[in-house]
C-alpha cells in the first residue's frame, strides 16, 4: 500500500512539474510572440532600414512579392488596409481575388467585397469538377514606367526618388485620367476626398521603418516586402533564385515592382 | 453626405472591384461632342474663306459665331466633372508636359484667340458702322468691340480680307489639332482596348467635321424658319454634300476599325466583342450604326445624287443633319462610356445608366448642351448672323452701299438667294 502511495505522490509531483513546465512554456512563448512588437526596435522590421535612416533613398529599390502559392484568402490584409487608411466601402486599395479553374479550363474569378470577409465558403456554382484554385492579392504595382504619372495633367501623381508612385492630395484635380490610365485598376476617386487614391505600399509606415500594414497582417507571409539592393532580403533572394515569378500584364510595358511568385497564366 | 461621382448599375462576369465605378460620365461625353462641333463648324467657314466654296457664303460667317457659341461652353462640362474644380487653373499654370490632358488649356485658348480674331476682322466693318450709327451706351459698346478702329477705307477692308484669309487658313490645321488632340486623350490610353487605337484621333476629327457641318445646317434651317427667311438651297445642297462626304469617310473608318479588330481576333477583340455584343449592343449596333448612320447616309446620298422636289428637300435635309448630329453624339457616348464598361480584368463588363439628377446626369447635360444656343442668341443680338443683314446698310446712311456682301466682294446677288 505504502509503495502504491509513494508511487502516486511521485506521479503527482511529476504532474505538478509537468503543468509548471507547460505553463511556463506557454507564458514564455506568448511573451516571445508579443514582445517583438514593442521591445525590439520596430525600425528593423525592414532589413537594411535602421531607425532614423532616410527612407527616401535612391539607392534603395523596394520590391513587393506576393506568393500566390501561399495565400490562403483569409482577407486579413484587406482588413488591415481598410483600417490603416479608413478606405470607404466599395473602394479598394488592395483586394484578394479567388480563382477557380475547372477541368474544362473555364476560369471562374470572384472577389466579393474585395475579399474583405475572407473566403470561408466554397463556390458552389462551378459546373465542372475543379482542377485548381488559388487566391491572388492585388495592390498598386508601383510601376517603374507608371501610366498614371504619365497622364496626370498637373503632376499630382508622381514617382519618388526611391521608386514609389504617390498622389499629392492637395494638388489632384480629381479628373480621373489616372484612373482610366492604370492598367491594373488600383485607383479610384475617393467619394469624400474627391481626389485620386490608391495603395502607397504604406509609405508613411516605411518612413518609420515599419512594414506595410498588409504585410504585417498576413498570417502566412504570402505578402513579402523588402529592399532589392539588400542581398540579405527575402525579396532579393526570391527574385534571384530560379523561381516561377512574374509581373501582371507585362505587355503593358509598365514594369511593375510588384512581383508574383507562382503566377499562373490565367491571372490578369 | 458625399456627392455621387460615379455609378454603375450592374456588372456581368468578373469586374475588378474598382472598375464598378464609371468616372467619366455624360460630361466627358459632352466635352468632345462640343469641341467637335466647334472644329467642324470652323471647317464650314474655312471651306468658304480658304477653299472659296462660294455657295457656302450664306453660312460662312454664321458658322464662326456658331463655333464661338459652342467654344465658350466647351470647358464647362470639364469643370462640372472635376472632383476639385477650384484647382482647374493649375492645369494651365503648372502643366505636366507628358500628360495628353494638360495641353487642353493651351489648344483651347489658342483656338479661342484665333476664332475671336477671325470673327473680329470679318465683322469689323459692321462694328464700325454700328458704332457710327448708334449713340450713348450702344455707341460705346460697339466702339469697344471695334477696339477703337473706324477705318473703312478700301485699303483697310482689303487688309481685313487678307487677315481673314490667313486666319482661316491657320484655323484649319488648328481645328485639326484641337480635335485630333481630343481623340488622342482617349487614343493614348493603352490600358483601354476600345480607346487604344491610332485611328482614334482620326475618327474623332472626321466625326467632328460631321457634327459641325450638321450643326450648322440644322441651325441655319431652324434660324431661317424662325426669322421668316428661306434658307438658301444651293448653300444647303453644298453643305449636305460635304456632310455626306465626311460622314461616309467617318463611318467607313469606324467600321474598318471594328472589322480589322475582328479579323485579327487578338485577345483585345475578345474583350471588345463582349462589350459590343454586351452592354453596348443597343447604343452601338442598333442606334449608332444602323439607325443613325445607315439611314442618314442613305438620305444624304439620295439628296446629293438625285434631283428632289423642294418640299422633299426641305423635310429630308434637316432630318438627315439631325440624325448625323445624333450619330456623333452616340459615337462619343459609345467611346467614352463604352470604354469604361469593359473591366481591365478582361473578364466582365458593367452596365451604366446616367441618372437624371446626378452631377453628371441627364438634366445638367441637357442644360449645358442648350447653353450654346443661348450664347448664339446673345451673339445674334450683337452681330448680324447673316451676310446680307440689311440693318447694317440701313443704319449707316453715309456708307449705305457698304454691307458685308460688298466688303467680301462677292458678286452673287444676295437678294436672289434670300427671296
Amino acid at each position: 500500500m505504502d509503495e502504491l502511495e509513494r508511487i502516486r505522490e511521485e506521479i503527482d509531483l511529476d504532474r505538478r512539474r509537468f503543468v509548471k513546465k507547460v505553463l511556463g512554456g506557454v507564458i514564455g512563448g506568448s511573451l516571445l510572440l508579443v514582445l517583438p512588437a514593442g521591445a525590439v526596435k520596430v525600425a528593423q522590421q525592414i532589413s537594411g532600414l535602421a531607425a532614423g535612416t532616410d527612407p527616401v533613398d535612391p539607392d534603395r529599390k523596394f520590391a513587393f512579392v506576393i506568393d500566390i502559392t501561399g495565400c490562403i484568402g483569409c482577407g486579413y490584409c484587406c482588413v488591415a488596409d481598410k483600417n490603416e487608411f479608413q478606405v470607404p466601402d466599395g473602394y479598394y486599395r488592395t483586394w484578394v481575388e479567388r480563382y477557380v479553374i475547372d477541368d474544362q479550363d473555364n476560369v471562374h474569378v470572384d472577389a466579393p467585397r474585395g475579399g474583405l470577409d475572407g473566403y470561408a465558403t466554397a463556390r458552389l456554382d462551378i459546373p465542372h469538377p475543379v482542377r485548381d484554385t488559388f487566391f491572388v492579392p492585388k495592390l498598386c504595382n508601383m510601376c517603374e514606367k507608371p501610366s498614371c504619372v504619365q497622364v496626370c495633367p498637373v503632376g499630382a501623381t508622381f514617382r519618388t526618388a526611391d521608386g514609389f508612385v504617390l498622389i499629392d492630395r492637395q494638388r489632384c484635380l480629381g479628373c480621373s485620367y489616372c484612373v482610366q490610365a492604370c492598367p491594373y485598376s488600383v485607383r479610384f476617386i475617393g467619394p469624400e476626398s474627391r481626389v485620386a487614391e490608391k495603395c502607397t505600399w504604406c509609405y508613411h509606415r516605411l518612413a518609420q521603418g515599419l512594414r506595410p500594414a498588409c504585410v504585417e497582417a498576413c498570417p502566412v507571409q504570402a505578402r513579402k516586402f523588402g529592399d532589392l539592393n539588400d542581398r540579405e532580403s527575402e525579396v532579393y533572394r526570391l527574385l534571384h533564385e530560379p523561381n516561377v515569378i512574374s509581373v501582371l500584364k507585362p505587355e503593358m510595358g509598365n514594369e511593375p515592382s510588384l512581383h508574383y511568385l507562382g503566377l499562373r497564366r490565367e491571372v490578369v | 453626405m458625399p456627392l455621387i461621382l460615379a455609378s454603375a448599375a450592374s456588372a456581368a462576369g468578373y469586374v475588378f472591384p474598382n472598375d464598378l465605378h464609371v468616372y467619366w460620365g455624360l460630361m466627358i461625353v459632352l466635352y468632345p461632342y462640343i469641341t467637335g462641333i466647334v472644329a467642324g463648324a470652323f471647317i464650314v467657314s474655312s471651306l468658304y474663306h480658304v477653299f472659296h466654296v462660294q455657295s457656302l457664303r450664306p453660312v460662312a460667317q454664321f458658322s464662326l459665331l456658331f463655333a464661338l457659341a459652342f467654344l465658350v461652353c466647351a470647358a464647362l462640362p470639364l469643370l462640372v466633372h472635376l472632383g476639385q474644380p477650384g484647382r482647374a487653373l493649375s492645369m494651365f499654370l503648372t502643366p505636366n508636359p507628358s500628360s495628353a490632358m494638360a495641353g487642353f488649356g493651351y489648344f483651347y485658348l489658342a483656338y479661342a484667340a484665333l476664332l475671336v480674331l477671325e470673327i473680329f476682322f470679318i465683322y469689323r466693318p459692321v462694328l464700325v458702322l454700328r458704332q457710327q450709327a448708334a449713340t450713348g451706351g450702344r455707341r460705346l459698346f460697339y466702339g469697344v468691340l471695334a477696339v477703337g478702329s473706324d477705318n473703312l477705307s478700301a485699303e483697310a477692308l482689303a487688309m481685313d480680307r487678307r487677315i481673314v484669309g490667313v486666319l482661316a487658313g491657320l484655323g484649319i490645321p488648328m481645328a485639326c489639332v484641337l480635335h485630333g488632340y481630343v481623340g488622342f486623350i482617349f487614343g493614348g490610353i493603352k490600358a483601354n482596348p476600345l480607346w487604344a487605337t491610332p485611328l482614334m484621333p482620326v475618327i474623332f476629327l472626321l466625326s467632328a467635321c460631321v457634327s459641325g457641318i450638321a450643326g450648322v445646317i440644322v441651325a441655319y434651317v431652324v434660324l431661317s424658319k424662325m426669322t421668316g427667311r428661306q434658307p438658301d438651297r444651293a448653300c444647303l445642297r453644298t453643305a449636305l454634300r460635304f456632310l455626306w462626304g465626311f460622314f461616309l469617310v467617318t463611318f467607313a473608318l469606324e467600321m474598318l476599325e471594328i472589322f480589322s479588330q475582328a479579323y485579327m481576333a487578338t485577345s483585345h477583340w475578345q474583350t471588345l466583342r463582349s462589350l459590343l455584343w454586351g452592354p453596348l449592343f443597343n447604343s452601338y449596333w442598333v442606334w449608332q450604326v444602323t439607325v443613325f448612320s445607315v439611314i442618314p447616309l442613305a438620305l444624304l446620298g439620295y439628296l446629293s445624287l438625285q434631283r428632289v422636289s423642294a418640299t422633299v428637300f426641305r423635310v429630308l435635309a434637316p432630318l438627315a443633319a439631325v440624325m448625323a448630329l445624333l450619330q456623333v453624339f452616340l459615337m462619343r457616348w459609345n467611346v467614352v462610356i463604352g470604354g469604361q464598361l469593359i473591366s481591365r480584368s478582361g473578364r466582365g463588363a458593367v452596365y451604366y445608366d446616367p441618372g437624371w439628377l446626378d452631377r453628371e446626369g441627364i438634366l445638367l447635360s441637357a442644360v449645358i448642351l442648350l447653353l450654346p444656343v443661348a450664347v448664339l442668341y446673345g451673339l445674334g443680338r450683337i452681330l448680324p448672323l447673316w451676310p446680307d443683314a440689311g440693318e447694317v446698310s440701313e443704319g449707316a446712311p453715309a456708307t449705305g452701299s457698304l454691307n458685308l456682301s460688298s466688303v467680301e466682294s462677292v458678286k452673287q446677288d444676295s437678294g436672289e438667294e434670300f427671296a
